[in-house]
């Protein structure tokens, strides 16, 4: 039992390495809403996320090597972050988060939306919960604007993420539920797009069946599993995000469909420069 | 049509006459004196209730009757019955009922022991016009058929909405609970109280606690003419309470599911009781979603009772507890698990707009009166 709390205790003292003092201080001073046990409302605690730093630090300094651009544009108060998907596993919503926390000033979190699965499971939504991550429901997300956060949204949803290998940095349809909410909260739309996800880990197929079957968004078929213990892993490619300028809009939020999506469209044209701009300034897939 | 009533109303103004000078005095006994030294004093300051009895009263302690409002408290010898009656009395005459004894019952509430699906409750409707009616009476003890319960509950409701039409009472306060929303990983974080009631869906025996509701709620649109109240408090605790929540926090040894923690809201038992007060001010009317100031994670919950827990795998948990409840080793049904895995939190604002309710204790507090008890 010594023992464990012996490992335990130096566990916990390498986890605060990476947190000078001063970055220490900004997590103090982080601009949400806490109650007298440490949580916001939705269940987000700044203590876990200090945990949670180490892997997503190492990940995004020195695995990923990601770079953020325009991270300026972020506005104050709150504001939708649109961005494109990509990549099997959602590492590019962790690395946007990463990176506004990191290089913004003052650091953001970035609250973004949880897949239904991924919130009834043991450990993975309790971890989702700690970090600022939650179920994306429209009220949900609602409630978060409501309270001046900066929300991610990934309007492609799973159908953009699992996209085969073949179709990458092609943007698929996007849903409408964002610009809605804009409307309706008055909310500033920040598009984003992430160059070098869609080669983390290419795809050549997805077992819609056995995805039903296990209850998954998707089943991809990712050759790069044969390679054993390193193929695991997602392919240390490099990671740009492009972070536009804020793009406001007005309306009413009940609009048909049609003049909704025009207005979508937009946000997706203005994603689709940055991607391809994005894609003809990068050096390489891998630095 | 009309003229019965009006007959029927005459008839019942006379009663009332009548048993506001002589009867009160014959059957409560040492009451009357108890009352007229308790009112000179300007309400006792500790208590909220008098003072938002005051802010609220208006109509009911008109000039001509001197007295205090008569309310009705059904299952007022139950836990948080006592609590509200032991509130109450200073600013009404309080007449209760129940099947059960009331020890303690102070000595200016009129106790009536009867059972509220029985005829003889409708006599205390038509022999005293209730101001206001705080229905409390439902049964919760898991181990009751499932017969007893939908009979007790939803015929005990119904009678009592039935009397509070036929005799015009101006007031009807019935307790909910927010537990009828059901826990969901789908939930959004704050349920209104216009969403759907679905804890039947995966919980067959909270299904009469949803009808109750659904009862109440309709009469509140039938029955303009009485206002409705339909309180939905989120887990009650504190030192008297035993049910739900608090019942599973007094365990000695405390299951917990491995691997979730949601965010849950909790109630102080005293919170609750001025709430309830609250809703017997004119005017306020409808549903109200009630919680204590935050919302906090299931496992701080558990750590501020400060006693040992035990984790167990979510994949047997539930198995565990129905072979538990099949030996009788556990009040606890295997559904109610997903009350520990899944949030069903709500949102409060209504309540505080409109109720004018905001928790006095905070979650600390109510969590050291769990302890103490």
């Amino acid at each position: 039992m010594s023992s464990l709390k012996a490992l335990q205790k130096t566990l916990r003292e390498f986890l605060e390495i990476p947190l000078d003092e001063k970055f220490k201080n900004e997590l103090k001073a982080l601009p949400t809403r806490l109650n007298e046990f440490g949580y916001d409302e939705f269940g987000f605690s700044p203590d876990w996320i200090k945990y949670a730093l180490l892997p997503i630090v190492t990940l995004y300094k020195h695995y990923f090597r990601a770079e953020c651009y325009g991270i300026d544009n972020i506005p104050e108060g709150r504001v939708l972050l649109i961005s494109n998907h990509s990549g099997q596993i959602p590492i590019d919503g962790m690395m946007i988060g990463a990176g506004v926390f990191l290089e913004g000033d003052p650091p953001r979190v970035v609250r973004s939306m949880v897949e239904r699965w991924a919130s009834s499971l043991p450990f993975v939504s309790t971890f989702f919960t700690r970090v600022g991550q939650i179920l994306g429901t429209p009220e949900n997300a609602r409630a978060l604007l409501e309270r001046e956060e900066a929300l991610l949204v990934f309007p492609e949803g799973t159908r953009g993420i699992n996209k085969l290998f073949w179709d990458r940095y092609k943007l698929v349809d996007f849903g409408l539920g964002f610009m809605r909410l804009a409307l309706e909260t008055k909310t500033p739309i920040v598009p984003i797009s992430v160059i070098g996800a869609e080669e983390q880990a290419p795809s050549v197929g997805n077992l819609k069946t056995l995805a039903k079957l296990l209850g998954m968004p998707a089943v991809p078929l990712l050759p790069q599993l044969l390679v054993p213990v390193a193929g695991w892993l997602p392919l240390p490619v490099k990671y740009r995000i492009y972070f536009g300028e804020p793009m406001y809009f007005e309306g009413d939020e009940n609009d048909e469909d049609i003049a909704i999506e025009a207005k979508v469209n937009e946000v997706r044209q203005r994603i689709q420069e940055m991607i391809t701009y994005g894609l003809k300034n990068r050096r390489h897939v891998f630095w | 049509m009309a003229d019965k009533k009006h007959e029927r109303q005459t008839a019942k103004e006379a009663l009332l006459r009548k048993t506001a000078r002589g009867a009160s005095k014959a059957k409560a006994g040492p009451a009357p004196k108890a009352k007229s030294k308790a009112k000179p004093k300007p309400a006792p300051k500790t208590t909220p209730a008098p003072k938002a009895w005051k802010s609220a009263s208006g109509p009911l302690s008109s000039p001509r009757s001197r007295n205090l409002p008569k309310v009705l408290v059904t299952g007022i010898a139950g836990r948080l019955g006592r609590l509200l009656a032991k509130k109450l009395h200073r600013i009404a005459e309080v007449h209760g009922v129940d099947r059960r004894p009331f020890e303690g019952c102070p000595k200016d509430i009129v106790m009536h022991h009867i059972d509220l699906r029985k005829k003889r409750c409708e006599d205390l409707f038509r022999l005293t016009g209730y101001q206001a009616v705080f229905h409390l009476g439902v049964i919760h003890d898991p181990r009751r058929s499932a017969e007893e319960h939908h009979s007790f509950n939803l015929r005990g409701t119904m009678k009592i909405l039935e009397y509070c039409n036929k005799y015009n009472v101006p007031k009807v306060v019935l307790l909910s609970t927010a537990n009828i929303y059901g826990p969901s990983h789908t939930n959004p974080f704050f349920l209104t109280e216009d969403a759907p009631l679905l804890a039947g869906e995966k919980f067959p025996d909270i299904r009469d606690l949803i009808e109750l509701d659904m009862l109440a709620q309709s009469f509140f649109w039938k029955h303009a003419e009485t206002e409705t109240v339909i309180l939905r408090p989120t887990h009650i605790l504190g030192s008297h309470v035993r049910q739900g929540l608090a019942r599973y926090l007094r365990l000695k040894i405390i299951p917990k599911v491995m691997g979730f923690d949601p965010m849950i809201q909790v109630i102080h038992e005293e919170d609750l009781v001025d709430a309830i007060i609250m809703a017997m001010r004119p005017g306020v009317r409808g549903i109200f979603n009630l919680a204590g100031p935050s919302v906090v994670p299931f496992s701080e919950v558990i750590r501020g009772v400060g006693r040992p827990t035990v984790p167990v795998p979510q994949s047997m948990a539930k198995m565990i507890l129905s072979l538990l409840w099949d030996l009788k080793l556990t009040d606890f049904r295997a559904p109610q698990v997903d009350y520990a895995r899944f949030i069903c939190t709500v949102d409060t604002a209504r309540a505080r707009e409109i109720l004018g309710f905001t928790p006095r204790r905070s979650i600390r507090e109510t969590l050291k009166s769990m302890r103490n008890s």
